[in-house]
């Protein structure tokens, strides 16, 4: 098999769509439409699907474009989602390279929507699952050679097509994706500095215990962290690329290719158009249904009644995720199957930095207190996250067993005591109660 | 090029083949096989690729890390002495591994 991310190869399955009707237009070929358009023919769904993405790439995975891909550990094969025989076989049409511009929407939920290469899509019923963009880094010097981020798989090519020639790289943004790749980027032979505006290492998505863990660890592994770092700009090496970026102190750090991660924006233009709620991303009720009643919305660009059972009613949310983006896409089949199904298992995170493992199951959001369970001489570290005295989250790092036990109890409703979790020896899975 | 025989929790069997040097859990999920999901794309953190091996193939497969090991504690269908997770196990050349898939990853 020599088929490539780029190959602009794909046989039948990618027949022009113009001009002739599907049943369901999914917008974007991402995670979320891959697996919602995957679903309901699970699921017996029998109209024609249309699989739209604006890459110029067969639908495939991100995770690794931080991690192994970036480190040339797996091809770009291992990402495809599926073979080009899946997509044939099971009537979905994939449309690769076409954005879509504008769309003329009726009142029952069908509609054209317009490409920019002149093409047109005619549907009975449209998915967005158009996911985010990353957000600009708003510094003189942002557009030199060798500034980059890190969203898909033509930002991952850029990065690795530049890597060779580094031996200094600046990574803007302590977050996951940040990390990640300062973590690959090291591994690689680089020397890394990662520049973070907040208090904090991954500030969003964990606790303060979690963040100081990976600061120290990073640290120790030879990451040069900045924390509350002030960029005054990204300097010129006189022909356009980059040399350094300048920090407010005054201080020059070198740098050939500066990585930026400072999170992301929904992409919720094509909501717009359609007139539907937005609100950090497009409004969806628990079935993934946007406020016009028809237009089904999944995965990162939504914005959700939070899933986790027992939540305070009107909490929302948006979550960025593979596992969201999956069952999101589940919910989303069956609604469009004419069910009404709930949101299935608790939503978990991971993300793999060097040889630290870390992964996150439930929501910590509202916590008031935490517990800390450590065995060092094992790389182990956990924080578990409590509300009222009921588990509602925790942060595993190389502690899989501690995952396991705390995604079982509150897929259950069920809680573990506190005191006795406080000692590492004991299996948290024992004191589930 | 390598074969993997996939048995389902209900006993039906398929043979697919697979690629030297890919994971029974990638040739899986691009064939759409059900029954495995390999949610994390094989970076060994979801435990949803679950899979028994035929105890004539198990020993002659390379012994598994401790990660795959805790991470198996945490399958959705209770583990068993015959256990993998299929992102594990990549095929050699001429290489046919039977398994059997369980009811449920989720």
């Amino acid at each position: 098999m020599s088929a490539q991310i780029l190959s602009p190869s794909l046989a039948g399955a990618e027949a022009s769509a113009t001009g002739t009707a599907t049943g369901l237009l999914i917008i974007g070929a991402s995670q979320s439409g891959v697996q919602l358009a995957i679903s309901l023919r699970a699921l017996g769904y029998t109209e024609h699907i249309t699989l739209l993405g604006d890459e110029d790439h067969r639908p495939y995975q991100r995770p690794a474009l931080s991690k192994e891909f970036l480190q040339d550990k797996v091809g770009s094969e291992s990402l495809i989602f599926r073979s080009n025989e899946y997509w044939i076989e099971h009537n979905i049409t994939l449309v690769k390279g076409e954005r879509i511009e504008s769309l003329d929407a009726q009142p029952d939920g069908s509609g054209t929507a317009m490409g920019r290469s002149g093409n047109s899509y005619r549907y009975t019923r449209l998915a967005l699952t158009v996911g985010a963009r990353p957000r600009l880094f708003e510094a003189p010097g942002n557009d030199l050679h060798g500034v980059v981020y890190l969203r898909n798989a033509d930002d991952a090519l850029k990065l690795k097509a530049l890597a060779p020639g580094a031996t200094d790289v600046v990574v803007i943004g302590g977050g996951f994706i940040g990390l990640e790749a300062a973590s690959s980027l090291q591994a690689m032979g680089k020397k890394v500095t990662v520049i973070e505006y907040g208090p904090r290492l991954v500030g969003r998505a964990v606790g303060e215990e979690t963040s100081e863990y990976f600061l120290a660890q990073h640290t120790a592994r030879g990451l040069d962290i900045r924390i509350g770092g002030r960029i005054e700009k990204i300097i010129d090496d006189g022909q356009g690329a980059v040399r350094s970026v300048r920090l407010e102190s005054g201080e020059e750090i070198p740098a050939q290719v500066v990585l930026i991660g400072i999170g992301v924006i929904p992409n919720t233009q094509l909501g717009e158009k359609l007139g539907l709620k937005i609100d950090n991303g497009i409004v969806v009720d628990k079935h993934a249904i946007a406020s016009d009643g028809h237009t089904i919305v999944v995965g990162d660009v939504a914005n959700m009644p939070n899933p986790v059972p027992g939540a305070p009613a009107d909490e929302r949310i948006r979550l960025e995720s593979v596992n969201n983006a999956v069952e999101h896409a589940k919910v989303a089949a069956y609604s469009l199957m004419g069910q009404r199904e709930a949101y299935a298992g608790i939503p978990w995170f991971w993300s793999n930095q060097a040889n630290m493992k870390l992964q996150i199951a439930g929501l910590s959001m509202g916590f008031d207190a935490t517990v800390k369970r450590e065995l060092p001489e094992k790389g182990k570290f956990t924080v578990l996250y409590y509300r009222g005295g009921q588990i509602i989250a925790a942060d595993c790092v190389n502690a899989p067993l501690d995952f396991m036990a705390v995604k079982q109890a509150l897929a259950a409703g069920k809680n573990i005591d506190p005191y006795a979790a406080s000692n590492p020896a004991t299996l948290l899975k024992t004191l589930i109660a | 090029m390598a074969k993997v025989h996939f048995t389902d929790f209900e006993g039906a069997t398929q043979v697919i083949e697979a690629n030297t040097g890919d994971s029974i859990m990638e040739t899986a999920v691009r064939n759409g096989l059900e029954g495995i999901l390999g949610e994390c794309g094989g970076s060994l953190s979801c435990a949803t690729c679950h899979v028994f091996v035929a105890p004539q193939d198990l020993e002659t497969l390379e012994p598994m890390e401790e990660m795959e090991d805790e991470m198996l504690y945490g399958t959705a269908m209770d583990r068993e002495e015959n256990s993998r997770l299929s992102c594990q196990i990549k095929m050699c050349e001429g290489q046919e591994l039977h398994v059997t898939t369980p009811e449920t990853q989720v």
